[in-house]
């Protein structure tokens, strides 16, 4: 019993890293950085999220429309996941652009500070209060057989799969995708194939972004308290979930941002929860040492001029 | 004229790689550019399709346009100047489908396409039968086939060569050669740089040496061929 319940709360914090982690993931295999200020969009789209829903809410209070719960919960997503694009897409235009010759230190250091930016210039705006997520829908709790399961964390799970499975098949079937699998190979050859790269790093940050934001208010949903630094740690947590994945890797990316709420939950289970990162970790660290390259790295030419 | 280059200066940093080249080449022409390892034959090409950075003062117009305006995507897909980069550096993880594809990726005129990709076939048919093998797994030659059909689908009317003959055996060298020439006579100028001399002014009709980033010789492929010079330094004595 114990155990189904911790599989369920695994599968809810596995949903959360593994949609951050697949920004994470994608970025690094196309652009061949890390945006280490991933961690705070998926913050800012938290924040997003909740001035979108605020904003539902009251208008629906006011009587502009009659929305039930959960279709205000599906615009917010929604609505935010488009905005919140934007916000990567300006990421990159200013932060990562004009370093795309640079070297690759250099633009880890700015993903650094883009993220600093991001956590002070929300402290600036809004203060260092923490802001409660409305609550868009009713909890229901379902009992199975001693096990609990809440209408949420249903949702949580269901979404993430549902997003990541389209991002697969984004990847898979379209042109752009076609394009961002040539980039994970060999970018620097990719604009001789009349593919432009702009184009295709605002795309890929953008969805990147939508993503994160997803996260944000799916999180926001389940631990309904939002502060600047929420993304930080959680950030962090999901960047190893991409390298675990392997490079380039949808489905690993995914996998194993599961995976780390599967360990990080099964430890606490078995030691104090004091203790639950450390053992975690260490056990990914253990992984990495036997996988480098992760679950599901695919090839690349690593070629960084033509 | 088709292409005209003048004063083309590149550098990298502090190191000038080529210093000022001027050249021109006609529609419909086949033209060759020989020098040694380190020359700036790759930084020709890569110059012209804008991987990198001319220096101030260079000019270079592509039917009448100035080709410094384009970036590098777009002088595929609307200049139609394709490039086989050196080493070919193919999509290793696509299919050799997905390849020629992903070469048409700003093209929208599909019906044509098709067209197209059947006449890579129709040249290549060792490529017909591998459509959907990954390019990684293809053998040297097909590798540089499939290198040259991609450039055929993304902009055909000059294509730009980086050492097509490297690590061909003679005998696929010369289909290599002719299938060229064939891509040649349906219209396509061809500009390429080659460390074997002797191909490739059999191959051309006109030739530029390039030494130390300074054009020093010019002239049809014949007299090149026969040039003292030349002999001593590129076709062995």
């Amino acid at each position: 019993m114990v155990l189904l319940q911790n599989l369920i709360n695994a599968l809810q914090w596995g949903s959360f890293y593994a949609l951050i982690a697949l920004g994470y993931s994608m970025v690094y295999s196309i652009l061949m950085l890390f945006n280490f200020a991933h961690g705070d969009i998926f913050m800012v789209g938290a924040y997003i999220g909740f001035g979108v829903a605020s904003a539902l809410i009251a208008l629906t209070a006011m009587g502009a429309f009659a929305l039930p719960g959960w279709l205000i919960l599906v615009l917010t997503i929604l609505f935010s996941m488009f905005l919140t694009s934007f916000v990567g897409m300006i990421v990159e235009r200013i932060g990562y652009r004009p370093l795309r010759a640079a070297p690759r230190a250099s633009a880890a250091i700015t993903g650094l500070m883009i993220g600093i930016i991001l956590e002070t210039g929300n402290l600036a705006l809004l203060g260092a209060q923490r802001v409660s997520f409305p609550s868009m829908i009713d909890t229901v709790t379902y009992d199975m057989g001693g096990v609990f399961v809440t209408n949420k964390k249903i949702m949580i799970v269901v979404v993430s799969l549902l997003l990541a499975g389209a991002l697969h098949q984004f990847i898979r079937r379209t042109r752009y995708g076609m394009a961002m699998r040539a980039m994970a190979f060999d970018y620097v050859v990719v604009p001789l194939m009349g593919v432009p790269l702009n184009t295709m790093a605002a795309m890929t940050f953008a969805l990147g972004s939508a993503l994160a934001a997803a996260a944000g208010i799916l999180f926001g949903v389940a631990y309904p308290v939002l502060d600047p630094y929420m993304g930080i740690l959680i950030g962090w947590k999901a960047f190893v979930a991409a390298i675990l994945g392997g490079r380039g890797s949808v489905m690993g990316a995914t996998l194993a941002g599961f995976l780390l709420g599967f360990i990080e939950i099964f430890v606490a289970m078995i030691f104090p929860s004091t203790l639950r990162d450390l053992i975690a970790y260490s056990i990914v660290l253990l992984i990495l040492v036997f996988r480098p390259h992760g679950f599901f790295g695919e090839a690349y030419s690593a070629r960084l001029r033509l | 004229m088709l292409l005209s280059v003048e004063a083309l200066r590149v550098s990298y940093g502090n190191i000038k790689a080529l210093h000022g080249l001027n050249f021109e080449i006609d529609k419909g022409e086949i033209v060759c550019i020989i020098g040694a390892n380190g020359a700036g034959k790759s930084t020709t090409l890569k110059a012209i399709s804008r991987m990198v950075p001319a220096d101030e003062g260079s000019r270079m117009t592509f039917e009448g346009k100035d080709l410094l305006e384009f970036a590098a995507d777009k002088v595929v897909s609307q200049l139609g100047i394709s490039h086989v980069p050196e080493g070919r550096r193919l999509f290793d993880n696509l299919t050799v489908m997905e390849n020629l594809k992903l070469a048409c990726f700003a093209r929208k005129d599909n019906d044509q396409i098709k067209k197209d990709i059947q006449r890579v076939f129709s040249i290549f048919s060792r490529l017909d039968e591998r459509q959907l093998q990954k390019a990684g797994t293809l053998s040297g030659g097909e590798q540089q086939m499939l290198a040259v059909g991609r450039a055929y689908m993304s902009g055909r009317k000059v294509m730009l060569l980086d050492e097509p003959s490297m690590g061909l055996a003679p005998l696929l060298m010369m289909s290599m050669f002719d299938a060229l020439k064939e891509i040649n006579k349906e219209g396509t100028t061809i500009l390429l740089v080659e460390q074997n001399a002797r191909l490739a002014l059999q191959f051309a009709q006109r030739g530029y040496v390039l030494e130390n980033g300074n054009l020093v010789l010019a002239g049809p492929s014949a007299e090149l061929l026969e040039d003292p010079e030349v002999k001593k330094a590129y076709l062995g004595g």
